[in-house]
């Protein structure tokens, strides 16, 4: 072996982040901090508390699957054990409290990784088909029991609790919905951070080695297994703090918090967001937290656009929204970024009309198939008209493929544009 | 004699019905520089995958300084101070080439599994790195993705990762396959240089490399050493002549 240095794990003089990388976080520090004086309506802050918890929760997601290559389909077995587990604590507590609810996520995070090592210790054997299948094993598995063991998980109607009950916390009792808020925002930052500074630790890069060869990884001393292993108890801490924070929210967890579904739903944020990037998950929750609140208030079928979504990522964009802002940095670098400009503009309105009479042909037709008797009148885009009526599916249909067309004649033009602005040296002839 | 580095004792793998492996004694000793050579599918790279855990032998034994290996896993063969290369390159293609040094680097000195420390703070990390990309040539392509480099570059890398962590044992399997006669100079170069002190083991075809580097060569024909010796005597061996040598000692 080699000879250890005379200093072995000196530490350099460098700081734990250097400033350019403390940049982005202090700017989210300062944006998390105004943003409930921006947004300030209770709906508000209960959309941005389901985002932040949804970044938690898929950024821990990510450290299995865009960091491990791990793909799970029951990472919400965690989440949900974390969140069943922190409303007992919050329960047991509630009569003699000795900690405040800022302490809470803690925990969440402590049974998170408990169940992570009881269940990574054989889930983690394999990568692959084989750890997927177990992960889907075992997510159905804590499911039913969820629905079995009443005592614990309260059956239907889920667990409940007081979130004001706990010791005051300089003078906040997180009755108010914006003091839990910055609870959970503060949360937000400790997590992410800490999942951030994981990934650039020896396990964290490690992690990447086995997930891109993981037979080399074996021949340099590490145990694929153990790498695996380690960051799935790692994942499932963070996803029990989140489990917690949905907990101190929302005050109540049902089977929905570990079912299958929600595993389901979390693949989909972070693949939505780009899993090769440490920021793809943040997007992704965004995105979606947004879609689902406030498309839901709009259509009915908000399911099925964010289905749609998620399958022309998977398809045209495999490295997700991360991805596409990601590609664009190499024109800017080179500075003609300015030669996309035209031609994304040229494209803006078609793609604007035909997302919305594309979406229009799905509305009057799920009008028309579910509207009661006598309730033919739809509204949409502020026009109202008779969904029963052949007029106006054929307009939205007609204007659909019309911007398709367009789109299609335009695409040249920017794929020109393109190779253009990502051209080293100076203008193509 | 002293403990040799490495011992095989009558060692098989058989894969199915098909023995690859019958019965292999051998004896490498410290600090030896070992050539194994044979026809194509003797079972070399099969039995360098024997010594280095990734197969457990059918039938005897892999001992290391005297301690029975046989049956360990790779990473438990690794910590004891074997590091290996492999005939096809084996690299964290995603991963920049400094990335790829650093990674052989981790364990050996120490970091292991650690979550409390940061990469990219550890000077002596950064530094020994970036030492080894000096040895192998490859400085200057220091935050390429390795999978963007160019194949003799790529099998530079190869050695580069297998020699980090300061094993003293280091086994490669055909590390200059494939390569330029220009490229295969350098190569050797770099193999005496960083293995210096070091115990040997290499799989070759190019025979002018073999009788360069090694001190003793052993002949694998059908999974059987059918010679083990100086490369004097082995190139006057006439089994060694028949069975193998005779087609290609003129080309060396
Ligand atoms: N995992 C395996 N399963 C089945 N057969 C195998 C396996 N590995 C190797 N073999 C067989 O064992 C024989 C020896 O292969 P090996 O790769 O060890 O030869 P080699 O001496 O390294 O040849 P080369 O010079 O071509 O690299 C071959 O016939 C091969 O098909
Ligand atoms: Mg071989």
């Amino acid at each position: 072996m080699s000879t250890p240095s005379s200093t072995p794990l000196k530490a350099g003089t460098q700081r734990l982040i250097p400033l350019n990388h403390a940049l982005p976080w202090i700017i989210a520090a300062v944006f998390l901090l105004i943003l409930p004086y921006i947004f300030d309506s209770r709906s508000a802050l209960t959309i941005m508390n389901q985002m932040a918890i949804t970044i938690v929760f898929a950024l821990s997601y990510n450290m299995l699957l865009g960091q491990g290559g791990m793909l799970s389909f029951g990472h919400a077995v965690y989440m949900g054990l974390g969140g069943f587990f922190s409303m007992h604590v919050l329960n047991w507590m509630s009569d003699d409290p000795w900690i405040s609810l800022p302490f809470l996520p803690i925990f969440g995070g402590l049974f998170g990784l408990m169940f992570a090592i009881m269940i990574g210790a054989f889930s983690t054997r394999r990568a692959g088909t084989v750890f997927a299948m177990i992960s889907l094993g075992v997510g159905e598995l804590v499911a039913a029991m969820s629905v079995i063991i009443v005592i614990f998980f309260g059956g239907e109607e889920g667990v409940s609790g007081d979130r004001t009950e706990l010791l005051d916390f300089f003078g906040m009792s997180f009755g108010p919905q914006r003091q839990v808020y910055y609870l959970t925002a503060v949360w937000l930052l400790i997590a992410a951070l800490g999942m951030y500074l994981y990934s650039r630790t020896p396990i964290g890069r490690i992690a990447n080695a086995v997930r891109d060869n993981e037979e080399r990884a074996e021949f340099l001393g590490y145990s694929q297994r153990h790498v695996r292993w380690i960051s799935f108890c790692a994942s499932g801490f963070f996803a029990g703090i989140a489990g917690a924070l949905f907990a101190i929210n929302f005050e109540i967890l049902t089977e929905e918090n570990l079912n299958l579904a929600t595993s389901g739903s979390i693949l989909l944020v972070t693949f939505l967001g780009g899993v090769g990037f440490f920021v793809g998950p943040i997007i992704g929750a965004i995105v979606f937290t947004l879609l689902q609140t406030v498309l839901s208030l709009y259509t009915e079928i908000w399911a099925l656009y964010l289905g749609i979504l998620f399958v022309s990522t998977v398809m045209f964009f495999p490295f997700g929204l991360t991805g596409l802002l990601a590609i664009h940095i190499q024109p800017w670098k080179l500075g003609k970024i300015s030669h996309l400009v035209v031609p994304y503009a040229k494209m803006f309105i078609p793609a604007v009309v035909g997302v919305l009479s594309a979406a229009a042909v799905l509305e009057i037709l799920f009008h028309a198939r579910h509207a009661g008797l006598g309730e033919e009148e739809m509204n949409l885009y502020g026009i109202t008209f008779d969904s029963h009526a052949a007029m106006p599916l054929i307009i939205a249909i007609v204007l659909a493929v019309a911007s398709f067309f367009a789109l299609v004649k335009l695409a040249p033009g920017l794929k020109a544009a393109w190779d253009e602005a990502t051209h080293m040296g100076g203008a193509k002839q | 004699m002293s403990v040799p580095a490495i011992e095989l004792r009558n060692l098989e793998k058989s894969f199915g019905l098909a023995k690859i492996i019958q019965g292999v004694n051998l004896k490498i000793g410290k600090g030896e520089r070992h050539a194994i050579i044979g026809p194509n599918g003797a079972g070399k790279s099969t039995l360098f995958n024997l010594i280095t855990g990734k197969y457990t032998p059918t039938a005897g034994q892999v001992l290391m300084h005297g301690t029975d290996v046989s049956g360990m896993k790779p990473y438990q063969i690794n910590r004891m101070g074997l590091s290996r290369s492999f005939q096809i390159t084996n690299i964290f293609h995603n991963m920049t080439v400094f990335e790829n040094v650093r990674c052989g680097l981790l364990w050996s000195m120490g970091y292991k599994y650690s979550f409390w420390h940061m990469v990219n703070r550890q000077r002596d990390l950064t530094e020994k790195a970036d030492e080894i990309l000096e040895q192998i040539n490859l400085s200057s392509r220091r935050n390429m993705v390795a999978g963007a480099l160019a194949y003799a570059e790529q099998r530079a890398l190869e050695i580069g990762i297998t020699i980090a962590g300061g094993a003293d044992i280091i086994m490669l399997d055909e590390p200059c396959a494939g390569m330029s006669h220009s490229e295969t100079d350098l190569i050797v170069d770099l193999i005496r240089k960083v293995t210096e002190d070091k115990t040997l083991i290499i799989v070759e075809h190019d025979m002018g490399v073999i009788f360069d580097l090694a001190d003793r060569i052993s002949v694998l024909v059908y999974g059987e050493i059918i010679e083990s010796d100086t490369p004097e005597k082995v190139r006057a061996s006439t089994a060694v002549q028949e069975a193998y040598l005779g087609t290609t000692v003129e080309e060396a």
